[in-house]
């Protein structure tokens, strides 16, 4: 089994990642999924939210949806929005906990507001951490 | 024939001008190296969005439940024409290109008897098609205040674009922009947006067998519409490095011109001097001899 995956995450702006890994998780429009080596060729849609990576080094970026595409012991995000977490400022994490707050609200379809929702709620997670360690962990996707 | 002192006022005018295009010529090209590499930066996420697009929408192209935006409306009497140039002049004819060949686009359409419709991005585009088709077009967006185009701004604009093809505003989409080739040359392109049209060359080599989720025609739907803002975002990224570009090699001969021309006056300045000094002379020595 081969252990390792290459990963690149990409966004119009640049290409924001592109290591070796070992998983990832991806959060598709049906839910959250790990993918290890030798996974089977799979096109995704994905929702707003967080991409773990496991692996090299552990990192969580932000993806305001966009698409993932595994194939051949890789696996490509493509994604509209894409940031580091670590690369959010605390002012920044309060913005986007505000705008991801205003979707919640104005969201039509109860899936659409859980959605919306549990961004606000990984947002306010993301600043609790920043406040108490610094940007490290964050938890509850 | 201009007096002395003309000549050497027209010599420094010409001299502080070249002062100031030499100044753009820098500028344009230290701008253009950030143009290039934004655009180059935004190269792996448009191609990757290809191939992907490229594979769905050849097996879905014939079928009689795809999506409007690959198979489109199953009319083509009303065309909407989007035309990027630059905001601002001062770079050869970059502007003047892409709107000439928009033009010839929107003369062959009316000539066939189709409506044309035309959204301007970029001042200079519109101010010289709105002299054309001063009713075609519906509407004009500038870039004008924005520094570095970002991908948001392409969004707005094919936001706009897929609203109108929702309301049966339009049924087939022109992009025109300019190719960056190099700095010195810069293509004109038009690209049809909707329906999205696609190579068959490049198809048949990804024949992987993926599993799509939610499914495939959820995935086409999803992608469809983001195919047409990453499209423009990459015109609009070329159009950036082709107007740099553009005005960098304007810029270079404006010097040059200018440089030509200092020299030329300079010439006369002093052939005039000398004649003077001679006349004088002349003046004085015939006085002498009158004596």
């Amino acid at each position: 089994m081969a252990d390792n995956l290459k990963l690149e995450v990409v966004s119009p702006a640049k290409l924001l990642l592109s290591e070796d890994v070992t998983a990832v998780t991806v959060p598709g429009r049906e839910g959250n999924f790990t993918v290890m080596g030798d996974h089977a060729p799979v096109m995704s849609v994905l929702r707003p939210g967080f991409v773990h990576v496991e692996g090299g080094a552990e990192e969580w970026i932000y993806v305001g949806g966009g698409f993932a595409e595994v194939a051949n012991e890789a696996v490509t995000v493509l994604a509209e929005d894409a940031r580091k977490v670590s690369d959010f400022s605390k002012a920044e994490i309060e913005e986007a906990i505000a705008t991801a707050q205003k979707e919640a609200d104005a969201a039509e379809s109860i899936e659409d507001k859980d959605a919306a929702q549990l961004i606000v709620d990984s947002f306010k997670n993301l600043l609790t951490e920043v406040d108490h360690m610094g940007p490290a962990v964050v938890t509850g996707m | 024939m201009p007096s002395l002192k003309d000549l050497k006022n027209r010599i420094s005018s010409v001299k502080s001008t070249q002062k100031i295009t030499r100044a753009m010529q820098m500028v344009a090209a230290a701008k253009l190296r950030r143009a290039q590499e934004a655009a180059e930066a935004a190269r792996p996420f448009a191609e990757r969005m290809d191939t992907v697009l490229t594979g769905l929408g050849l097996a879905y192209k014939d079928r009689s439940d795809a999506p409007r935006l690959l198979a489109g409306t199953g009319k083509d009497d009303l065309h909407l024409l989007i035309v990027a140039t630059a905001d601002r002049g001062l770079c050869g004819g970059f502007n003047s290109s892409i709107a000439r060949k928009a033009r010839d686009h929107a003369n062959d359409l009316i000539k066939q008897g189709k409506t044309v419709k035309i959204i301007t991005v970029g001042k200079k585009g519109n101010d010289i098609l709105k002299r054309l088709f001063k009713s075609n077009i519906v509407d004009a967006i500038s870039l004008r205040e924005v520094k570095q185009v970002g991908y948001a701004n392409a969004q707005e604009i094919g936001q706009k674009v897929l609203a109108m093809f929702e309301a049966g505003e339009f049924d087939v989409a022109t992009l025109f922009y300019s190719k960056f080739k190099s700095v010195i040359s810069q293509e004109p392109t038009a690209q049809q947006l909707i329906p999205a049209k696609f190579e068959e060359s490049a198809a048949d080599a990804e024949a992987l067998a993926y599993e799509y989720e939610p499914s495939e025609e959820a995935i086409l739907d999803d992608l469809l519409p983001r195919n047409v803002s990453v499209q423009i975002f990459r015109a609009l990224l070329e159009n950036g490095a082709g107007e740099m570009g553009a005005k960098m090699t304007a810029m270079d001969n404006a010097t040059r011109n200018a440089g030509e021309m200092i020299d030329k006056l300079t010439l006369n300045y002093n052939r005039q001097r000398q004649a003077q000094i001679t006349k004088e002379l002349i003046e004085i020595i015939s006085g002498a001899e009158a004596l």
